[in-house]
């Protein structure tokens, strides 16, 4: 009898992000227990002949949104059916958002989304949490979330005024906090408040369709929030994870701050790399609908190609899917207005296919590069590197064989999501997963997918994770500030009055922390005499103090 | 530096502005250096001019002759040692007699000094080289009543006009500074230069008009602060001024007041802060209706751009590892933090379509994104100042706190020493339009408010009087700028930006008179001793520059020569500016045209919809919200932990009457054509 445990994969050549070669594979309680030629293996292991096929890591799909609710429904992917179509496009891993409402605990929608995932997931997965409003409780529960829950990454949000939107303080505080704590801060970089002009403007013109988003959420605004999270993250010294790259511009910017040595990551999305944003403009609105997400498809045609390039040289490091689907009817909740449409896009299964079709079958990548977007980056920035993201002795068995050759249609009629519509629909593309291979079980075979909802595990992350962190630890040690260290100012000051207006710089007044400093000011003030009326300068305009009482100090001399 | 320059006297291969007409053939010359692509472009020019002079006019032979004679003496090192000051620094016009009697020797005296209170409403300035933005020429100019009356050759003049010789050096237009703050208040305290001394100082360097900033207290009612203004430069300012008017919040009354400011008062020129947290600064959404409401008026948007929130973070942080002194100010405003500022106002102007000009660009990262959007086609102004453009923020390290804090401006002086040459090569590419100063000079006392908190230190740097000469000496002494180029960035470009031109910043008939005949050669070496400004500490102390003014004609009459001025208190004017200069706007009105946007027509959407519960995903923008004045007053204490978020209440589609969700599959009538998939 076979044992289905046991499982030997012969002939393949193994891919993983630095090397190729070949080799077989002897997998075992769902580890890769050997690698090598002539393998001494157990009796009655089901063998599988790879004929020469790429063998390569599984994916890992970095950005989905199953089960998502969104007021009083939910998506239509769960995650049963979700990470079917995961595992159909080769994707064993897969990490989802958890969106908690503003106002709520965050432990409680991890224990939630932890619950839905248990039940029904098919293949292994983790979750960011996204942080949708910012205080004292938060930041506790984001501590025992690092700590004790197996979170490293949290998501914030620059966009939807009034709602998740977070305030440049307030990102610099969870900017800073995460950056002690070991997490990744990933962004929503699009400038919620500008959004939200624009949007009324488009609706006052009397634009209502979903050509409307695309109008409002035009690209600049994209870029202008990556390089505002940019900035905030070089000044905590904090590691910036910008997920969904839509446009030329926000890929740009990302690659200039990497070029000026900034430790950020950019994540392009299935839609971006495939598809752009011409069809806002499609007279089916049911079409037009379909590919409203956010930040939102760049009208501009060479777009993918531009994003795939940038992936191709490093400056874009992971994919995901942002697979956030909504039937039709839930799509039409915004039939009137456009800023009522339900956002998202399907891509979780056409992920890894698009991508070879787009970069690697046109040159621009090797396969090399290929496994380290779709897997390895994605599994060194949660920190599960090697166990996920490599085919090595000890790391879990998750693998596909990939046909390179293998040519297929995208439709609706056969894909595996439940959405009705699929905004790659007709696009035809090269290379297909052949095998599938998830925790030492065969998943896919001969066309044939076998999954088992409830059989995806939790995989903690822990914090730090290397490939973000040790630079940024470096840095740290570097960046000691000084002060100068000069003699205490004795000279003559000028009398000023707090009360009168505001001072520009001194905006800090407010702030617990400084008062001690304001306080010695204020009594060395009444110490000089009484309080100047405002309207009276103590000093005329122009007057020169050339000898102060005391004669002058030496570090108020002007030589 | 000083070194490249000897060697072009001593080569006689003077570039065309330091030593008037060049008498050398062209096949004389050598191609030498970076200069040898430009040389013919200054050969035709120059010798078109001479050739023309010589042949058409007998009279010009006794100016050609003092031209070499010029030539000859031209040694500025010598100048320079032999007019060393003498340290009397008792009263700043002592000083300036021992300049007066060094450059007595260029400038040929006056035919008829009989009114040296500048009652002379006649005058030719004869034989100079008239150097405007566009080209120089060689020219009369005459100018009666304030006026520029004739420019040309060969003018006709009325008898007893008064002369001056301008031996062939450069005429060119009075400078604009854009940027100055003469009266703003800091806790109370008034800066030491006020209308009179800041504009004294602004003479002294050659420049006729200053902008002034008005910046009201918060609180204090637009109109009155103008008021205010208007009232004491009048009383004061010794040249012509205008004035900007800085928005210190966003409401109702803000906005009738600048209606009023623009249409009556003769405004077009408005400064938002996106600095100074809690005080001045404007969210985003602000921003955006002030960009809309200043676009639909006409008037230009300066911005001081930097990220307020991230400033008042890092003060936070600065302050609490115990650093207190100058060195602070630095650290805390990071030029990235200037860079992003000015990234997000262009992309708000872009937004909005509104021409955006940034005022005091200080570092290259800020510098650079300004270059870069121009070229994506953004209508976008940049302003580097004086202080930026001549020194850097490594002195905020000085031991000696006094000089340390005398830097203290905002955006701070960059520590990169390379920055001030970055910037001149911009201004010379074209991609900075202006040169400012934001001269706003503080005692060393009222600096010292800010002795244990550097957050306290009131902001300014002194650079009215310096801001001509150093652009000459850092951009056009080394060869990056033409003398054109250098009128258009001292000069020509503001008065273009805020709609003065041609009344200012040109030298063509009917303009004002307001004119420098500028002398590359003089040296002079900046020191507080000796300069206008009633501070006492001179940023640029011990700096030499070349080039200065040796005559200054301001409303038709002589206020500087030869190193001392003749100034009346109280004689300059308001001149007021129109809204939509079309430097500014004439592309944004194609653009307005251009870009309307359309939506897809489209049968109604007939399909099946899902009902949704009262929870909207994100709430609609509603903009009656946001124009209220109550909602953007910001909060007398923050409290950085509170969520402004409150689910718990009322919903904006709570009186919609909702039916519990559920899919509706097959609506009755069935689906229509708009809603099929294929």
């Amino acid at each position: 009898k076979i044992e289905l445990d046991r499982l030997l994969i012969k002939g393949g050549r193994i891919v993983n992000d630095d090397q190729s070669f070949h080799a077989d594979i002897y997998m075992e309680d769902g580890l890769i227990k050997q690698i090598g030629d002539n393998l001494i293996v157990p009796g009655g292991v089901k063998t599988i002949e790879a004929n020469g096929k790429m063998v390569i890591p599984g994916g890992i799909d970095i950005h989905t949104h199953f089960q998502m609710p969104y007021r009083g429904t939910t998506t239509v992917d769960d995650f049963a059916q979700g990470s079917k179509a995961a595992l159909a496009g080769g994707t064993t891993m897969i990490v989802d958002h958890v969106i908690p409402e503003p106002g709520t605990s965050l432990m409680e929608a991890y224990d939630q989304w932890r619950q839905w995932a248990d039940e029904k997931a098919c293949c292994d997965y983790s979750l960011h949490v996204d942080i949708t409003h910012w205080n004292d409780s938060v930041k506790q529960e984001v501590d025992s979330l690092i700590k004790d829950k197996g979170v490293n990454s949290f998501q914030v949000y620059m966009a939807y005024k009034d709602y998740y939107q977070l305030s440049n303080s307030q990102l610099y505080e969870i900017f800073t906090f995460l950056a002690e704590k070991g997490g990744i801060v990933q962004v929503h970089a699009e400038n919620g408040e500008i959004i939200a002009e624009e949007q009324a403007r488009m609706l006052q013109m009397g634009i209502t369709g979903p050509e409307g988003h695309v109008l409002s959420r035009p690209e600049e605004l994209e870029a202008e929030a990556v390089f505002r999270a940019v900035t905030i993250a070089s000044q905590t010294n904090c590691p910036l994870y910008v997920t969904r790259v839509m446009s030329k511009s926000a890929a740009d910017i990302i690659s200039q701050a990497r070029k000026k040595g900034n430790v950020v990551f950019g994540e392009p999305i299935t839609a971006s790399l495939g598809t752009d944003g011409t069809h806002y403009w499609s007279k089916n609105w049911a079409k037009a609908a379909a590919f409203v997400t956010s930040p939102p498809l760049s009208p501009d045609p060479t777009t993918p190609d531009y994003l795939n390039t940038l992936l191709a040289s490093g400056d874009l490091s992971v994919t995901g899917s942002a697979h956030c689907t909504f039937s039709v009817a839930q799509k039409a909740i915004g039939k009137d207005d456009f800023t009522q449409i339900p956002e998202g896009v399907n891509g979780v299964e056409e992920r890894m296919a698009l991508i070879w079709d787009k970069a690697v079958t046109t040159g621009k990548m090797d396969e090399n590069m290929f496994v380290a977007i779709t897997s390895t980056n994605a599994a060194k920035i949660l920190n599960l590197y090697p166990r996920k993201g490599r085919i090595a002795v000890g790391s879990d068995a998750d693998l596909i064989i990939w046909d390179t050759d293998s040519v297929r249609t995208i439709t609706a009629k056969t894909h595996n999501s439940a959405a009705e519509y699929n905004i790659f629909e007709g696009m035809e593309l090269r290379g297909a997963p052949l095998v599938v291979i998830c925790q030492g079980k065969i998943v896919l075979e001969d066309g044939k997918l076998q999954v088992t909802s409830g059989a995806g595990r939790f995989i903690p992350c822990s914090p730090f994770p290397d490939f973000a962190y040790k630079r940024v630890k470096a840095r740290k040690q570097l960046a000691v500030l000084r002060a100068v260290p000069r003699g205490m100012y004795d000279g003559p000051v000028s009398e000023f009055s707090m009360s009168r207006g505001g001072t520009p710089s001194a905006s800090a007044r407010t702030s617990p922390t400084k008062q001690p400093v304001r306080n010695l000011h204020q009594s060395g003030f009444s110490l000089t005499g009484p309080p100047t009326p405002d309207e009276v300068p103590i000093r005329p305009a122009g007057r020169r103090i050339v000898v102060p009482p005391g004669g002058r100090s030496n570090i108020t001399s002007l030589s | 530096m000083s070194d490249c320059r000897r060697q072009w006297n001593r080569e006689d291969e003077l570039p065309v502005y330091f030593a008037g007409p060049i008498t050398t053939g062209p096949n004389q010359r050598k191609s030498f250096g970076m200069f040898s692509s430009v040389e013919g472009a200054f050969e035709s020019k120059t010798i078109d001019f001479d050739n023309y002079a010589v042949g058409r006019k007998g009279n010009r032979t006794p100016r050609s002759g003092s031209r070499e004679r010029l030539l000859d003496t031209g040694d500025p090192m010598g100048k320079t040692t032999g007019g060393t000051r003498q340290g009397s620094d008792s009263e700043s016009n002592a000083a300036r007699d021992a300049d007066e009697s060094r450059a007595g020797v260029e400038v040929q005296v006056l035919f008829e000094k009989t009114n040296p209170n500048g009652q002379d409403e006649r005058l030719l300035i004869r034989g100079g080289r008239v150097v405007n933005d566009d080209r120089s020429f060689f020219g009369d100019v005459y100018i009666e009543d304030g006026l520029i009356k004739q420019v040309g050759e060969n003018l006709v003049v009325p008898g007893g006009v008064k002369v001056i010789e301008a031996n062939g050096r450069m005429v060119i237009p009075g400078g604009i500074d854009v940027n100055t703050c003469l009266m703003k208040t800091y806790l109370g305290t008034q800066p030491v230069d006020d209308f009179l001394q800041g504009t004294k100082a602004a003479l002294a360097g050659g420049t006729t008009m200053i902008i002034d900033h008005v910046t009201p207290e918060p609180g204090e009612s637009l109109l009155e602060a103008f008021e205010r203004w208007q009232e004491a430069a009048d009383k004061r300012a010794c040249c012509d001024y205008s004035l900007h008017v800085d928005i210190p919040l966003w409401n109702q009354t803000v906005k009738d007041e600048l209606e009023v400011l623009v249409q009556d008062k003769g405004i077009n020129s408005f400064q938002v802060y996106m600095a100074y947290k809690d005080v001045y600064q404007m969210t985003d959404s602000q921003l955006y209706e002030a960009f809309s409401f200043l676009k639909q008026l006409g008037a230009v948007v300066l911005v001081h751009a930097e990220n307020g929130d991230l400033i008042f973070e890092e003060q936070r942080k600065i302050l609490g590892m115990g650093i207190t002194g100058p060195e602070g100010h630095p650290l805390s405003r990071p030029e990235e933090v200037e860079a992003e500022a000015v990234f997000r106002a262009i992309t708000l102007g872009n937004r909005v379509n509104c021409p955006v000009y940034i005022t005091k660009v200080m570092s290259k990262s800020a510098a650079d994104t300004i270059a870069q959007a121009r070229r994506k086609g953004s209508v976008v102004f940049g302003e580097p100042i004086t202080a930026g453009l001549a020194t850097d923020g490594s002195h905020y390290w000085s031991k000696n706190w006094a000089k340390a804090a005398a830097y203290v401006t905002s955006p701070p002086l960059s520590p990169d020493p390379t920055t001030p040459e970055h910037l001149h090569t911009l201004l010379a590419s074209g991609d900075l339009q202006v040169v400012g100063s934001s001269h706003c000079a503080y005692s060393t006392s009222q600096k010292a408010i800010g002795k244990d908190d550097f957050t306290l230190i009131p902001e300014g740097t002194n650079g009215v009087e310096e801001r001509m000469g150093f652009v000459w000496d850092k951009a056009v002494a080394m060869g990056k700028m033409d003398e054109n180029q250098f009128v258009a960035v001292t000069s020509t470009n503001a008065a273009k930006i805020f709609n003065l031109y041609p009344r200012k910043g040109r030298i063509a008939v009917d303009s004002d008179a307001d004119i420098v005949i500028w002398d590359p050669d003089i040296v002079k070496t900046i020191t507080a001793k000796q300069q206008q400004s009633a501070a006492e500490y001179n940023i640029f102390e011990g700096l030499e520059c070349r080039g200065g003014p040796a005559l200054v004609l301001s409303q038709g009459r002589v206020v500087y020569e030869g190193g001392k001025l003749q100034i009346q208190q109280g004689t300059g004017r308001f001149i007021p500016r129109k809204p939509f200069p079309d430097y500014a706007f004439q592309r944004i009105k194609f653009r307005n045209q251009v870009s309307s946007k359309q939506g897809v027509t489209r049968g109604v959407y007939d399909g099946p919809v899902h009902d949704v519960t009262p929870t909207p995903k994100y709430i609609t923008p509603s903009p009656s919200a946001k124009t209220s004045p109550t909602s953007h007053q910001p909060p007398p204490v923050r409290n950085l932990h509170l969520s402004n978020f409150s689910l718990s209440g009322a919903q904006i589609d709570d009186n919609i009457p909702r039916r519990s969700g559920h899919r509706i599959v097959a609506p009755p009538g069935g689906r229509s054509n708009i809603t099929s998939l294929g």
